[in-house]
């Protein structure tokens, strides 16, 4: 199974509004949406049908036996998080517990023990001819590195064996959810955005992304926003030899099919057109790939 | 001698598990007795460090060779500095790759990916 | 008093609503929390006048100590060592700086050392005290630098601070808003929008901050975010309707409360507003 992964540093650049046409066009049987910070994709490619949901764990987090504390104050002194609430019996901020066990340590009284803690849910969407896994953490909670790597697990898990691609919506920024998305993908599309931010943003993300050694192909979004900047982003792409896939405009009637629940290419408008036209490059490229 | 794997499932005919620090199983295969054993992985579902943590049980387990497809940098750092050798698998069976390295037909592993760190 | 601007994702304009409320307020402090992408710096252009590391604990192993008991590897819950051929291996990256290894090791081998993981610069641009936090490439938290970025110091006694906040609901967003007086939700008129509304407006709820939205690039459609607020009782501080020139201003940088007499005016009448919201 071939595996796209949409990315663009920063967000907000059209990254779902592209993600989400391509698997209306490629009638995708597997997708991901790896957002799990801010996860959209399900409002425009939802399945109707009901979903199973999991529970995902992260690390587990302290807590305080208020009737072995003797108060003693040792956990409040050792913990470098701020974690532990003094009082006349000493209790923990889950919220701001990262899980080290310190506190278990030095507790002379085994009052700590560390308790399970559920940080996110993983759903999958599936019927006879697809499967759409994603997640949700809890706010709060930035263990998302190992649920995007779940919710990859469970598309891979459960699309049929014989499954030809798969498109996954990938997360925002540079960090560790973006390194999981991207590992063992064959081909990364960068929907980049024509401003100075969207700019170092984009050049942190190709860094990213070729440190992992697969194909790049980039477009860019609303690039009739700053003709000027989309003009260095192509020279950007000719000098770091990246493929350059196509510039779609801006167009309002991309919001309305949006709010509509839509993919962008159900309606006609230039976006619409741009992004068919961006779709055939890239899959021609994805799938012809050795 | 004896060869390390990620495995997906407990069955020499299963597919060689494309993560290494995340694989449900490891099968060490001793050539002297062409003799298999299958271990749990227990880091699999680590919030961070799954490869370090890996790469360490490999060791006391005391793999000499290990066959995977891809190795993050943490790992790697573990694997190098133990003389473990390390060797790329090609998609295939776990029994497929043995022979293959039996042959001297692996490739060794040198790309080594940014580990996918465990994040606060 | 201390106004933090955040938003379920990037994108939405919450450095464009940060950056000129601290511009249209005059002698304030403006801090970017998003250490991973600070991108404020491009807007005030600031005279950098201090630059400092910021440093974290990790833990060194004296060899000749050590007996190789292994009893840190086992202890450290995030997996950032390792004992091979009789050498303890640090992974810093994935080290937490809990000081548990020092603490459980019976030989006392194990010290800890500083290791930089990113700056913070201060700098004025006009009447602004600007602060940037900026997190190393392939460092895994920002929390210690934007702990740093908040902490009190003479150049925010008396004035007004508006936070730049990461965007998301992560724990580095709570650490941005943890001593916030009001939070600003910045969210675009989509269904994704609505939704990353509703995500970030969980957060404040918990940690019991008031708060109010500022609704970005509303076009004459539909508008699912002003749905959601009316629903969740959310008070709309602001619409600021989409605008080609202004998406102009931002992308060259620029800010548009003083470029334009327009924006001017709005940001003025939404300070007036957060500052009621504070006082309620």
């Amino acid at each position: 199974m071939k595996q796209l992964l949409i990315l663009s540093g920063k967000g907000g650049t059209g990254k779902t509004t592209v993600a989400s046409a391509f698997i209306a066009l490629s009638k995708a049987e597997a997708y991901a949406d790896c957002d799990v910070d801010a996860p959209n994709l399900h409002l425009v490619s939802h399945n109707d049908e009901t979903y199973s949901l999991k529970g995902f764990y992260g690390l587990k987090k302290a807590n305080i036996d208020p009737d072995k504390c003797i108060s003693c104050g040792l956990c409040y002194t050792h913990c470098r998080f701020g974690a532990v609430i003094e009082g006349e019996k000493y209790i923990i901020d889950t919220n701001s517990c990262e899980g080290c066990a310190v506190c278990r340590l030095v507790c002379p009284v085994n009052a700590v023990t560390m308790k399970p803690n559920v940080v996110g849910d993983l759903m999958l969407y599936r019927n006879e001819k697809r499967v759409f896994s994603t997640a949700k953490l809890h706010p709060g909670n930035g263990n998302s590195g190992l649920l995007v790597s779940e919710v990859k697990k469970q598309m891979k898990d459960n699309a049929k064996k014989d499954t030809a691609f798969a498109v996954i919506d990938g997360s925002p920024g540079i960090g560790c959810p973006v390194i999981a998305s991207l590992n063992a993908v064959d081909m990364v599309l960068i929907v980049a955005e024509p401003s100075l931010s969207g700019f170092s943003d984009m050049e942190r993300i190709i860094k990213t992304a070729r440190s992992f050694e697969t194909d790049i192909m980039l477009c860019v979004n609303k690039y009739d926003i700053n003709t000027g900047i989309t003009e260095q982003i192509k020279q950007l792409c000719e000098k770091e030899d990246i493929l350059f896939a196509g510039c779609i405009p801006y167009d309002s009637s991309a919001i309305y099919a949006i709010n509509e629940n839509k993919p962008v290419t159900d309606y006609d408008g230039k976006a619409s057109d741009a992004i068919k036209q961006i779709y055939v490059k890239v899959f021609e490229r994805l799938l012809d790939k050795v | 001698m004896k060869i390390a794997i990620p495995a997906d499932e407990r069955n020499l005919n299963s597919q060689v598990c494309i993560s290494f620090g995340r694989a449900p199983y490891y099968l060490y295969y001793n050539t002297d007795n062409d003799k298999a054993d299958f271990i749990e992985n227990t880091a699999a579902n680590a919030p961070g460090g799954a490869g370090i943590q890996a790469a360490q049980s490999i060791i006391d387990n005391k793999a000499d060779i290990l066959l995977t497809p891809r190795c993050g940098e943490n790992a790697a750092k573990v694997i190098h500095s133990s003389g473990v050798r390390m060797y790329k698998t090609v998609p295939g069976s776990l029994i497929e790759n043995i022979e293959l390295y039996k042959k001297g037909s692996l490739e060794p592993l040198t790309e080594i990916h940014p580990g996918l760190h465990g994040h606060r | 008093m201390k106004v933090a601007v955040l938003s379920g994702k990037g994108g939405t304009g919450k450095t464009f609503v940060a950056v000129n409320l601290a511009y249209a307020n005059k002698n304030s402090v403006y801090i970017d929390c998003d250490v991973e992408e600070p991108n404020g710096h491009l807007f005030f252009k600031p005279v950098i006048m201090q630059k400092t590391d910021v440093n974290v604990q990790i833990p060194v192993c004296d060899e000749y100590l050590c007996n190789g008991c292994r009893k840190c590897v086992l202890f450290c819950e995030f997996h950032a060592l390792a004992y091979i051929g009789s050498k303890l291996m640090v992974f810093d990256k994935i080290c937490h700086s809990c000081g548990g290894c020092e603490i459980i090791c019976p030989q006392k081998a194990i010290s800890e050392k500083n290791k930089t993981i990113g700056h913070y610069e201060y700098g004025y641009s006009g009447s602004i005290m600007v602060k940037t936090g900026i997190l190393n490439t392939g460092e895994t938290s920002g929390i210690p630098i934007i702990k740093q970025l908040l902490k009190d110091d003479p150049y925010n006694t008396g004035k007004d601070i508006f936070i730049d906040c990461p965007p998301g609901s992560s724990c580095s967003v709570i650490e941005s808003i943890k001593d916030a007086d009001y939070c600003v939700l910045v969210a675009e008129p989509s269904i994704f929008g609505a939704h990353n509304l509703q995500m970030v407006h969980e957060l404040v709820k918990l940690y019991n901050k008031p708060y109010g939205a500022v609704l970005n690039k509303c076009t004459d459609g539909k508008n699912p975010s002003a749905d959601y607020c009316q629903e969740a009782s959310i008070p709309i501080l602001e619409s600021i309707a989409f605008d080609r020139e202004l998406g102009l201003l931002n992308s060259e940088g620029k800010i548009a409360a003083q470029e334009s007499e327009h924006y001017s005016k709005l940001f003025i009448s939404l300070l007036e507003k957060i500052r009621l919201g504070v006082e309620k």
